[in-house]
């Protein structure tokens, strides 16, 4: 790892913190995107308009930086999409069963020392480390 | 009621700006490009341990900015702060947060970075982030299902 590299993840990360604390400052909420997301669903009065807002930023800060920077994209052959539907459903059932993903456990539970982040976050980081293992160095697949 | 509208208005800009913020971490830290995760993932191959870093600092600015937060009565615009309440680890937490971890590792992307990517030129989006909105909402589904049932 590079020294700008190091920086464009130091610096990454604070903004990261920085919009966990704005959501939180100025709505009061966890910035999980998994939460955020799921709770569109049944919607309740009131409670719809920034999700989909949130959401929005997301795309939208995303798309604005990626074409005037080109940094951050995809940077190998895409794969099979039968592993990115499977991959996709995985993650889909599994961050909403298990209430959050990297940002709402990762992120903002961990930084409220929740113990269930806590164990959370284990739990994925050591399944997404075994899973990679097998899929390159067990199954031999470019990904 | 014009007012309630004002206040919703308020709160989608916020969500705005912090979402927007958001993906420009992950963007600045290339968590939208899967190969830079799984490498962070291969920690007995091309171990790229970076991503250590921006969690490192996106918890340690979190724990420093909610520590200030939480000390006032309430946020700006909501009536109070919605905080998770339940700490119990249960059989669902465990399960759920290994399926996820299993999908994270089979492509890269975690659900902020595989939506952004919808937005990045990016192929591999236009079929993982409608797969994971199926099954973010088919569990959804089943939960409602179980919550109405009053198991």
């Amino acid at each position: 790892m590079d020294s700008s590299g190091l920086f464009n993840a130091a610096l990454g990360g604070f903004l990261i913190g920085l919009a966990a604390c704005v959501l939180m400052l100025f709505n009061g909420r966890i910035a999980g995107i998994t939460g955020v997301v799921k709770r569109v669903w049944p919607p309740v009065s009131g409670d719809v308009m920034w999700r989909v807002a949130f959401v929005l930023g997301l795309l939208s800060a995303a798309g604005v930086y990626f074409a005037h920077s080109g940094q951050g994209g995809l940077s190998r052959v895409p794969v099979a999409p039968a592993l990115l539907v499977v991959a996709g459903l995985l993650t889909g059932w599994g961050t909403s069963m298990g209430n959050g993903c990297t940002s709402g456990h990762g992120v903002c539970g961990l930084a409220r020392f929740s113990k269930r982040s806590m164990v959370a976050t284990a739990c994925f980081l050591l399944a997404g480390v075994a899973t990679t293992a097998v899929v390159r160095h067990g199954l031999g697949w470019a990904v | 009621m014009k007012a309630a509208w004002g206040w919703h208005v308020a709160r989608g800009l916020a969500a705005f700006v912090a979402g927007g913020l958001f993906s420009l971490g992950l963007v600045l830290a290339e968590m939208t490009n899967p190969v830079k995760v799984l490498n962070f993932l291969d920690v007995g191959g091309a171990w790229d341990p970076s991503l250590m870093v921006v969690l490192g600092v996106a918890v340690l600015t979190t724990g420093v900015g909610y520590r200030m937060i939480l000390r006032r009565p309430g946020p700006l615009l909501a009536p109070h702060f919605a905080l998770p309440k339940r700490t119990d680890v249960d059989r669902p937490l465990v399960l759920g947060a290994v399926c996820f971890g299993v999908g994270w590792g089979l492509a890269g992307y975690c659900p902020g970075p595989g939506l952004a990517a919808l937005n990045m030129d990016n192929p591999e989006a236009l079929w993982f982030a409608p797969a994971l909105l199926v099954g973010l909402f088919s569990r959804r589904w089943v939960e409602q299902r179980r919550k109405a049932a009053g198991l």
